[in-house]
């Protein structure tokens, strides 16, 4: 934060606080994720799945919701940090927590090479190399079975009790309760990145990048800066998954993963890290019903979700945020009334 | 190793007619179709069925797969297409994405997901020697083919009055339309005639690249290498694109298999840093 009197800037100043201030909805939202945990203990395995979804799609939100960069391929982060996880646990250290920063900071110097491939080029080059990206990663898993087990997946993880101190039991209550711990270490740390200076200047590449350019904001250095961010986050969440289950599948890599967590934003709105956790929460509930429904095409049903959010307009879908008090689209539709009855009095 | 080469240009020429139909929505009309494979897949379905269950001759399924995928494109185009013309490329890919998720699930549901197969008339099966090259009837055939209608498309995209017409409906539509172009006509003549093509693709590849539910995943990738390596503005691109991917493909498979799709992934990342408009584009692109 700034805090020189200059008038413009203790003006941008405010507005940085102001966004950065604690909403209920927020508190809300925290205690209600922790109160599961007593809440529904019969249900910890799917609560660890929908945390590890949510800090994939927190991560994803960062570039995408704040960066505007189109990635198919973020699960090329997922699926290293996974594996790095695996490989880490398996050869080296067993204990988690170690194996988390461990797998953040493989996939985030990834994350930092392959930023430069996202500064060039229009929407389908990036949609393309991001793509790209992941299907070598996946390649190269196939390729080395005698490291990663190929197409049968990575066993014979061991995971130790997390600092030495938290078995991980058979319910998966330790897993959840540490998946939670580092969701919300992330959503805080994202939190503070989306609303500092550097997190308005992202916006502002995001709405126009030649504009943000000519202002004296070089979106290169930013743009690689919040990929990396975003791919040790990413990174982080694939070792959750890892560690909570014992196993890497090549799963963690393919296709639709990228494509789920898209959805996932989707659904919950791109651009308040919010909408990652609430899109993480409705997309795995429906996800399960519909497998319940009808198991092996639940994938229509998705698909047909996506053309129904398109053609009805994503905006128009994640509206309902207006009405979360305190939020950014709510501030902007009440100043906007106020505007209008100010201007109905002077008339 | 001629022999290679020779099923490389084939293959090759496969991929340039089902990828072509998305280097045209892609490249001219400016929408991120992820979807063009599913109208591939639908040809080589409609092939399927009505080679093995009501026992038509090949010959007749090819124009077959050609009209229904093209009139499938029509009626999508009508219905869905047109509205995201205009809107952010992640509205279109997410649209669709999850058309390809309907198609893959649709299709496992409709005809299973074991992998199908089709018979091809005898006297396209087998292969004769000529000049010391093994050549496949078959592949042959699909080259023949191929290359008509490549010839075709070049011709009728520079020299005819429909050619002119897209061209400059797709350069600036308000303009277009202001000089009495149909430009939503325009757009759907074409969209419809992309996805036919990419449905007759899709049912002469049905022998060569194997037909299951995954197929617009699996080739999605080959598709966008296509029209993104070789540059939208033109179909010669595209072309050369395709013919250089087939070849380096199957001579990859063939003499260093263990290192599988990754030379082609790699090769496009590096085009794609090298050249972000693709390697044969005129004018920098859009």
């Amino acid at each position: 934060m700034s805090g020189e009197p200059a008038a413009p800037s203790g003006q941008a100043a405010a507005l940085l606080r102001r966004a950065e201030r604690w909403q209920l909805w927020e508190i809300a939202l925290w205690i209600i994720a922790v109160a599961m945990i007593f809440v529904m203990p019969s249900h910890m395995l799917i609560l660890t799945e929908i945390a590890i979804l949510a800090l994939l799609a927190v991560s994803l939100d960062l570039i995408l919701g704040y960066a505007g960069i189109v990635s198919l391929g973020h699960a090329a982060f997922f699926g290293l940090g996974a594996y790095s996880a695996g490989l880490f646990a398996k050869f080296a250290i067993t204990e988690p927590v170690t194996g988390l920063l461990f797998a953040g900071a493989v996939s985030g110097v990834f994350g930092l090479a392959t930023s430069f491939l996202v500064l060039r080029g229009s929407d389908l080059t990036r949609l393309m190399t991001t793509f790209g990206v992941a299907m070598l990663l996946a390649e190269v898993v196939n390729q080395t079975g005698w490291l990663t087990g190929g197409a049968d997946g990575l066993s014979g993880v061991t995971v130790t009790p997390i600092l030495g101190l938290f078995e991980f039991d058979l319910w998966g209550r330790t897993g959840y309760i540490y998946s939670l711990i580092v969701l919300m270490a992330v959503v805080f740390i994202s939190r503070r990145i989306v609303n500092s200076p550097y997190g308005l200047s992202l916006k502002a590449i995001k709405r126009n990048p030649t504009r943000a350019a000519m202002l004296g904001i070089s979106p290169n250095r930013r743009i690689v800066v919040i990929y990396t961010i975003a791919a040790v986050f990413a990174g982080m969440a694939g070792a959750l998954l890892t560690q909570t289950t014992s196993f890497v599948s090549p799963d963690a890599l393919a296709f639709h993963r990228s494509a789920d967590v898209l959805l996932v934003l989707v659904i919950g709105g791109a651009g308040y890290l919010y909408g990652g956790i609430l899109g993480a929460v409705i997309f795995t509930i429906l996800r399960d019903w519909l497998s319940v429904i009808t198991p092996q095409y639940w994938m229509f049903w998705i698909g047909l979700i996506l053309i129904v959010i398109v053609m009805v307009g994503r905006e128009r879908v994640t509206r309902w945020q207006a009405l979360l008090p305190g939020s950014a689209a709510n501030r902007e539709a009440k100043a906007r009334a106020a505007a209008l009855a100010a201007a109905r009095d002077a008339a | 190793m001629l022999t290679i080469l020779f099923d490389g240009i084939a293959y090759g020429m496969l991929l340039f007619i089902l990828a072509c139909g998305l280097s045209i929505t892609l490249g001219l009309m400016n929408f991120v179709n992820l979807a063009h494979g599913a109208f591939a897949m639908a040809g080589g379905y409609i092939t399927v069925i009505m080679m093995n269950r009501y026992g038509i001759s090949f010959y007749w399924c090819l124009p077959a797969a050609f009209l229904v995928t093209a009139l499938a494109g029509a009626v999508l185009e009508r219905t869905l297409y047109r509205h995201l013309y205009g809107s952010p490329h992640l509205d279109q890919v997410l649209f669709s994405i999850g058309l390809v998720f309907m198609s893959i699930a649709a299709i496992d549901y409709l005809m299973g997901g074991q992998q199908q197969l089709i018979n091809l008339p005898p006297e396209l099966r087998g292969r004769f020697e000529f000049l010391g090259v093994g050549i496949g009837r078959y592949r042959l055939f699909v080259i023949i083919i191929c290359a008509i209608l490549a010839v075709a498309l070049q011709l009728a995209l520079t020299r005819t009055r429909f050619g002119s017409q897209l061209r400059a409906a797709v350069d600036d539509g308000r303009v277009a339309r202001g000089l009495g172009i149909n430009v939503s006509l325009i757009f759907v003549a074409t969209f419809a005639f992309g996805s036919g093509l990419g449905g007759l693709g899709g049912a002469l590849g049905a022998d060569l690249l194997g037909l299951d539910p995954n197929f617009p995943l699996k080739f999605l990738i080959y598709f966008m290498i296509v029209v993104t390596v070789g540059g939208t503005s033109s179909i010669s691109g595209p072309f050369i694109a395709a013919l250089l991917l087939g070849i380096a493909d199957v001579a990859g498979k063939y003499y260093v298999p263990q290192l599988g799709a990754f030379i082609i992934y790699a090769v496009m990342i590096l085009v794609l840093i090298l050249r972000p408009h693709g390697l044969f584009s005129r004018e920098g692109g859009r």
